[in-house]
C-alpha cells in the first residue's frame, strides 16, 4: 500500500508538551516537513527562546541551541557568520522578538544577515502565565493588564514586520497565521519561501506566525482558532510585506 | 619576528588574530577602542573571518556565542559598563560550556564612571560576575607584552577547558605604547571544533542548552562545572614574584598596580628595605598557596590594587589569619605613582619594625 501521510523524519518521536491547540506544534510540523521536504536536516540549525518553545530540540530532529531571551537574532548572526554552509532560524515569541529582543531583531535585519526568524505571535506571554505581550490587543485583558491593553498606559501593539520591511536588509517578511487548514498551507508555503532566500542568500528573512494559545486566551480551541480571523487579523493582516525576490509564489 | 612597538588594546588583537581568532564581536567603548578598530581593520579582510560592530554589547556577546557554537575562536573586548551588560552572555557560555575570550580594559566605576584606568571590576571577573554558579578563567597581564602572549594563552585555556574567559586589562595598559615580539602559531587544528554544531551530518543531532525542568539535572550541570573548575584551580595557577627571597614585607598587586608597585620596590631596595612582590597573572583561580608558601618567610602583606580593595579578600582567605595584611589603593581612574606607592612601604615598614 502507498503510503501517503507519515511522521516527518526532522520530527522526533516524541509527544508535544505543549496545551491542545496551541500553534506550537503545527508550526514544528511544517517546519520539520519542509526540512525534509527541502533536504536540509543535516545542515540546519534551530535556535529556540526561552518561553514555551524552549523545548522545540526535543522535538526538531537537528542540531539546536538554547539562546539567551530576546538575543536569538545575535546568537544566530554569529553561528551564521562563523559558518555559512548551514541554514540558521530563529524561533522567536513576541515577548523575545517584539519586547527585549528588538534590538537584535532589527540590526540583524538592517545587516541583512543570512537568517530566518520564525516569529510566534500569539499576544501574550505563554510559559510565564499570560502576561501583557507586546503585540497584545488594545483592550485584550491578560494577567498583567487585567483591565485591557489601555493605549494610554501600555501603549499600542507593536507591528513588527511592518518595521522590519522599512529596513533595508531585510529581504522577505510574510504574515501568516496556523488556524485552519487553508492558512497552515499558506504558513508552510511562506516558510518556504523564507528558507529559499537564505539559500539564495539574499538577506534576512522572516515569517510571522499569528499562533492561537488557548489556555491564556482562555478559550477553547475552535474559538481561538476563531478569535484570530475575527479579531486578531484586524490588527495584524495576513500576507507578504515584503519581498525583494520579485517572484509571487515560491511554494 | 622583531620587536614592534604597539600600544596594548592593538597588541590583543595582532595576539588574537595569530592565536586563530575568526570572529570578533565589539561595541565602542573608551579606553579600549584600538582593538576593536585593529580588528576593523585587521580581522574584517581575512578569508573566512568575521568582524562585526554590533548594536549593543548584549548582541556582541551573543554573537560570541554563536560563533563559538559553530567551532571557531572568537572573542569581544570591553570595558566596565559594558562587561556588565555582557555578563547575561557569560553566564550563558559558562553553562553551555562554550570557549570564548573576553577582554575586559576596566576603567573607573561604578555607574559611568571615568575613562581611566582602574582595577575595580576584581570582584565581577573573578566571582562569576553574572547569575548562576560559575566561575570563569581570569588573567591579568601588566605589560604590552605580556597582553600578547596572555591572549594566545586565553584561546588556549578557554578552549582546553571549554569555559569563557576573561582578560582583565586596565585602560592605562591598553593605551601604553611598548615594545612587543609575536612568536605564537596556532594549532592547526583547533579541539574547539570538535562539539562544533555545523548541521547534523553523519552523527545524531545535537542540542546545546542548558535548561530542563528537572532541578536535579541543573544541580548536576553544576557539579560537572564545579569539577573542571577544580580541575583548573590545581593545573592552571600562575603568578610572578620579584625579589621575595629575603622579604620582610610581600606586595601583592596585579596587572597595572603590580607595575607601579615593582617601581616602589626598587626604590625602597636602593634605600635598605626588604621589600618584594607577589604577583598573581591568574586571578581566578588565585595563587593561594603561593601566598601561603610566602608567608613562611615573612608576616608582613601589602595588598595594592587601583580599586577600593577586592583582591584583598582573597590575600587574606589564602592566609587564613596567618599574615598581617595592609591595604592601599586608589580608585575611580586615580593613577597612583611609583613613589606614592613608596611612601606607604617606607610607613608600613618602620611601623612595624622591620628591618
Amino acid at each position: 500500500m502507498k503510503k501517503i501521510y507519515t511522521r516527518p523524519k526532522s520530527l522526533k518521536r516524541t509527544p508535544f508538551h505543549y496545551c491542545p491547540g496551541c500553534g506550537h506544534s503545527i508550526t514544528h510540523k511544517i517546519m520539520t516537513e519542509l526540512i525534509d521536504e527541502m533536504n536540509l536536516q543535516d545542515k540546519t540549525i534551530g535556535i529556540p527562546p526561552p518561553g514555551c518553545s524552549v523545548f522545540a530540540y526535543n522535538y526538531f530532529d537537528i542540531d539546536m541551541a538554547e539562546s539567551a531571551h530576546g538575543r536569538g537574532a545575535a546568537v544566530a548572526t554569529g553561528l551564521k557568520r562563523a559558518y555559512p554552509e548551514a541554514i540558521v532560524f530563529t524561533y522567536q515569541g513576541d515577548g523575545d522578538l517584539a519586547a527585549i529582543g528588538t534590538a537584535e531583531t532589527i540590526h540583524a535585519a538592517n545587516r541583512g544577515e543570512n537568517i530566518t526568524a520564525i516569529f510566534i505571535n500569539n499576544a501574550v506571554y505563554g510559559m510565564t502565565g499570560g502576561q501583557m505581550a507586546p503585540t497584545t490587543l488594545l483592550s485584550q485583558k491578560t494577567t498583567t493588564t487585567p483591565y485591557g491593553r489601555d493605549d494610554k498606559i501600555e501603549g499600542y501593539p507593536i507591528k513588527m514586520s511592518e518595521i522590519l520591511a522599512l529596513v533595508k536588509g531585510s529581504a522577505y517578511i510574510e504574515r501568516v497565521a496556523v488556524n485552519s487548514p487553508a492558512n497552515i498551507i499558506k504558513a508552510k508555503k511562506a516558510i518556504r519561501k523564507a528558507f529559499q532566500v537564505q539559500i539564495d542568500c539574499l538577506g534576512f528573512s522572516m515569517v510571522e506566525i499569528l499562533s492561537p494559545c488557548p489556555t491564556n486566551w482562555k478559550m477553547s480551541p475552535v474559538e481561538s482558532w476563531k478569535w484570530i480571523d475575527e479579531v486578531m487579523v484586524k490588527e495584524f493582516p495576513l500576507g507578504v510585506i515584503k519581498d525583494i525576490t520579485g517572484k509571487k509564489d515560491a511554494g | 619576528m622583531a620587536k614592534v612597538l604597539m600600544n596594548g588594546n592593538s597588541a590583543i588583537g595582532e595576539a588574537a588574530i595569530r592565536a586563530g581568532c575568526q570572529c570578533y564581536f565589539g561595541y565602542p567603548i573608551t579606553p579600549q577602542n584600538e582593538l576593536t578598530e585593529y580588528m576593523a581593520t585587521h580581522l574584517s579582510r581575512k578569508k573566512g573571518c568575521t568582524f562585526i560592530q554590533a548594536e549593543s554589547e548584549i548582541s556582541a556577546i551573543n554573537m560570541v556565542y554563536g560563533a563559538s557554537l559553530a567551532g571557531v575562536r572568537a572573542m569581544t573586548s570591553s570595558s566596565s559598563p559594558g562587561i556588565s551588560l555582557k555578563q547575561e552572555g557569560i553566564s550563558y557560555l559558562a553553562a553551555c560550556e562554550l570557549p570564548a575570550v573576553i577582554v575586559n580594559m576596566t576603567r573607573g566605576g561604578p555607574g559611568l564612571g571615568s575613562i581611566s584606568a582602574a582595577q575595580s571590576d576584581y570582584f565581577q571577573a573573578t566571582r562569576g560576575g553574572g547569575h548562576g554558579d560559575y566561575r570563569t578563567i581570569v588573567l591579568a597581564p601588566s605589560s604590552v607584552q605580556e597582553l600578547a602572549d596572555l591572549t594566545y594563552k586565553a584561546f588556549d585555556l578557554s578552549d582546553k577547558y571549554r569555559v569563557p574567559l576573561v582578560i582583565l586589562g586596565d585602560g592605562m595598559l591598553g593605551q601604553m605604547i611598548e615594545p612587543v615580539e609575536f612568536s605564537y602559531e596556532a594549532p592547526k587544528e583547533l579541539i574547539i571544533r570538535n562539539n562544533a554544531l555545523r548541521g547534523a551530518k553523519g552523527r545524531t543531532s545535537r542540542i546545546v542548552k542548558t535548561f530542563t525542568s528537572n532541578p536535579a539535572t541543573v544541580e548536576e550541570i553544576n557539579w560537572s562545572l564545579f569539577r573542571r573548575y577544580q580541575l583548573i584551580k590545581q593545573e592552571e595557577v600562575a603568578w610572578d614574584t620579584f625579589m621575595v627571597e629575603d622579604a620582610q614585607l610581600i606586595v601583592v598587586a596585579f596587572g597595572i598596580a603590580a607595575r607601579i608597585a615593582k617601581g616602589a620596590i626598587k626604590s625602597a631596595r636602593i634605600e635598605g628595605m626588604k621589600v618584594g612582590m607577589l604577583r598573581p597573572i591568574t586571578l581566578w583561580p588565585f595563587p593561594a598557596e603561593k601566598v601561603r608558601e610566602v608567608a613562611n618567610r615573612t608576616n608582613y602583606f601589602l595588598v595594592f590594587e587601583m580599586n577600593m580593595g577586592q583582591m584583598i579578600e582573597d590575600v587574606q582567605l589564602a592566609l587564613e589569619g596567618a599574615g598581617e595584611v595592609s591595604f592601599y589603593g586608589r580608585t575611580g581612574g586615580v593613577i597612583p605613582t611609583p613613589n606614592e606607592v613608596l611612601r606607604v612601604i617606607s610607613r608600613l615598614y618602620y611601623q612595624k619594625g622591620l628591618k
